[in-house]
């Protein structure tokens, strides 16, 4: 079973790689949809990501309002 | 396809639609690949009369208001037509404003019963904002897990009584609904929409978008809009068609129920066309060099053959491929609500997929002007519907001038605000804010706006007025939003954006500390409400004797600064 830290870091690091950019700019309080630059329809083909690489279901309404990388990972966390 | 134009209510013509389609699909559910559920107009006519009954015995009477937050499934049209029944009066909600902004206009609206998911009534609950709506009596929550803790809300799915409900006939000029066009924060903005303004709207579309028993809508607009509401409800339903809702709106999931549900119509807003654009231009770079070649060909060969009007048939056979990825069934995608790009428009006409561009706001019903599927144009939002008169105000040397509606249309007001109403509709004519003139051939075009508010590319209005209670408190002398646009104006509706304009103390600089306060205020909003640059004013603000800040003389003073170098990036 993995920590929340362990989760919020697979997260960021899969962030990081999704949208090329540098891993260690990112932040566990960033907001991603400014960090990243990506509009509400990139953050949910980044949730997909997500639940393949997790193994999870996230439905929408789990993620709905969250813009920061730390509440992201323990909606994700609450589901592993 | 039922004659609107006949009925007194929404209610009456759905009733009828309800016998008289009975064994014709009206709903069908999906989550991710799953089929969760399929709905005959039967079924959804007997679950919605063992609400309705529930709810008259629980004293819900004609006139009286219930709320729906909830996101696209049945339950939010089986409560719809149950309220609609009772000769209610619905006020649909937005599932994703917060929590604390959706007891707000429950306040507002004066709703005394609540229909929502449970999901969205946990954080209700949970919210303090919940003491200003008290006059919530009743909450319906679908969906509950069986141990889970309801906070005083009654499982949907148990609320429901046997027996026959009265139905209350409602006269046309009654209010149908209370649709919130913006307005969290600031000054709601209710758009009282009656019974004719929905059938007037509806009979007018039909003449130009045609549903038929068979047909199917993917529904992903919220309905709590009114564009779904009219064209994944009203409209499929009074014809025998069918509403596809997916509870899971992931693009991939999306693309993968056209093909799967053969889906002949999808209203969206620019944002998901551009999306769409993006990932079938992404597959066409994919191909190998020759199949692209041989696919550029063919959509050359589309493009002259479609000039002058699209023959879906004929593009179905040239591009066979693209177009069985979308079901082989599409007729045409509507696209509204925001300014859509020419250019995405014509890349699906190009393929022989029709985008029917459109042109509307709450106030006026749904739409205002439309491009018909059988000859649309990329460049316009299409002529006004039958029955709605449009007039341009002071054009100037180019023809361009403020757009005002006229119609049966046209809402009745916003509730509780008089003044307001006044201001926008002036002699019968709705003053909507936007600019625009019409071309030789009759068609709309669209040239910015007057007003100081902005559409996203989600369809979101924004008024900045709304929104700058977060900003309370910056340590600053004054501050105050505006939409740039409405600074300085521009001949386009693209790219519209937020800023906020600064009023720093006597020696105050902007400090990297006072941007992160304001970054950091600025997080606290939903993404699309957010200000995207600040711009430093150094002059105080024109205030009226009570105080209020003069915004447009204020903007007609920022205007003198240049824009370019005015708006620092936040």
């Amino acid at each position: 079973m993995r920590t929340i830290d362990q989760t919020t870091q697979e997260v960021l690091n899969l962030a990081s790689k999704h949208f090329q950019v540098p891993a260690n700019s990112l932040a566990p309080d960033d907001d991603f949809f400014k960090k990243l630059g990506i509009d509400s329809l990139q953050a949910l083909e980044l949730l997909s990501r997500l639940e393949n690489h997790f193994g999870i279901e996230l439905p929408d309404y789990e993620v709905q309002g969250v813009s920061d990388f730390r509440t992201l990972a323990s909606r994700i966390q609450s589901r592993l | 396809m039922l004659d609107l134009s006949k009925y007194q209510s929404i209610a009456a013509a759905l009733k009828d639609a309800l016998d008289q389609f009975a064994d014709e699909t009206c709903l069908i559910e999906a989550d991710r690949e799953r089929e969760k559920e399929r709905l005959t107009y039967r079924d959804f006519n007997q679950r919605a009369l063992l609400l309705a009954k529930a709810l008259q015995d629980a004293g819900f009477r004609a006139g009286d208001r219930a709320a729906i937050i909830m996101t696209n499934q049945s339950k939010w049209l089986i409560s719809a037509y149950a309220i609609l029944y009772c000769g209610g009066v619905m006020v649909p909600l937005d599932y994703k404003l917060t929590p604390d902004e959706q007891w707000q206009l429950l306040s507002h609206s004066n709703a005394t019963f609540l229909v929502t998911e449970y999901p969205i009534w946990r954080h209700l609950a949970a919210s303090h904002r919940r003491a200003s709506a008290i006059q919530v009596k009743t909450v319906l929550a679908t969906e509950a897990p069986p141990n889970a803790a309801l906070d005083g809300a009654q499982r949907w799915e148990d609320f429901q009584r046997r027996g026959e409900p009265a139905f209350v006939a409602r006269n046309r000029t009654d209010v149908a609904s209370i649709v919130y066009s913006s307005g969290t924060g600031g000054r709601p903005k209710g758009c009282m929409t009656t019974h004719e303004n929905y059938l007037e709207q509806g009979h007018a579309i039909t003449q130009v978008i045609a549903f038929d028993p068979g047909i199917r809508y993917l529904s992903i607009l919220p309905t709590n809009h009114v564009v779904d509401f009219m064209m994944g409800f009203l409209l499929p339903f009074t014809s025998g068609a069918t509403v596809v809702h997916l509870r899971t709106l992931r693009p991939e999931f999306v693309r993968d129920a056209f093909a799967r549900y053969k889906i002949a119509y999808m209203m969206l807003v620019p944002l998901i066309l551009k999306n769409l654009k993006k990932g079938m231009e992404a597959n066409f770079a994919a191909l190998p060099k020759g199949k692209r070649t041989a696919l550029n060909a063919l959509i050359q060969i589309n493009r002259a053959l479609t000039r002058d009007r699209p023959r879906v048939w004929l593009s179905r056979r040239l591009l066979g491929q693209v177009h069985r990825a979308f079901g082989g069934e599409l007729r045409a995608f509507g696209v509204g609500s925001a300014f859509t790009e020419p250019a995405t428009i014509q890349f699906f006409l190009d393929l022989g997929i029709p985008v029917a561009n459109a042109y509307g706001l709450t106030e006026a019903g749904t739409a205002v002007s439309v491009n018909d599927p059988r000859t649309p144009r990329a460049d316009t939002v299409g002529k006004p519907l039958p029955g709605t008169e449009v007039r341009i105000v002071n054009p100037d040397s180019d023809g361009i001038g403020e757009l005002a509606v006229r119609g049966k249309t046209v809402m009745a007001g916003y509730l509780d605000d008089p003044e307001l109403t006044a201001e926008t509709i002036v002699d019968g004519w709705l003053m909507t804010g936007d600019l625009g003139r019409f071309d030789a051939t009759g068609h709309l075009q669209l040239f910015g706006r007057k007003k100081n508010m902005i559409v996203t590319e989600e369809a979101k209005n924004i008024y900045p007025e709304d929104i700058e209670t977060v900003f309370e408190g910056l340590p600053v002398k004054e501050f105050c939003v505006f939409a740039a646009n409405y600074i300085w104006p521009r001949r386009s509706m693209a790219g519209e954006q937020l800023v906020l304009v600064l009023r720093l103390e006597q020696g105050q600089t902007l400090t990297d500390e006072l941007r992160l306060d304001i970054s950091a205020r600025n997080n606290r909003l939903l993404n699309y409400k957010r200000v995207h640059g600040i711009v430093l004013f150094n002059e105080d603000f024109p205030r009226t004797a009570s105080l209020k800040i003069k915004r447009n003389i204020l903007a007609e003073r920022l205007a003198q600064l240049d824009r370019a170098s005015a708006v620092l990036p936040l």
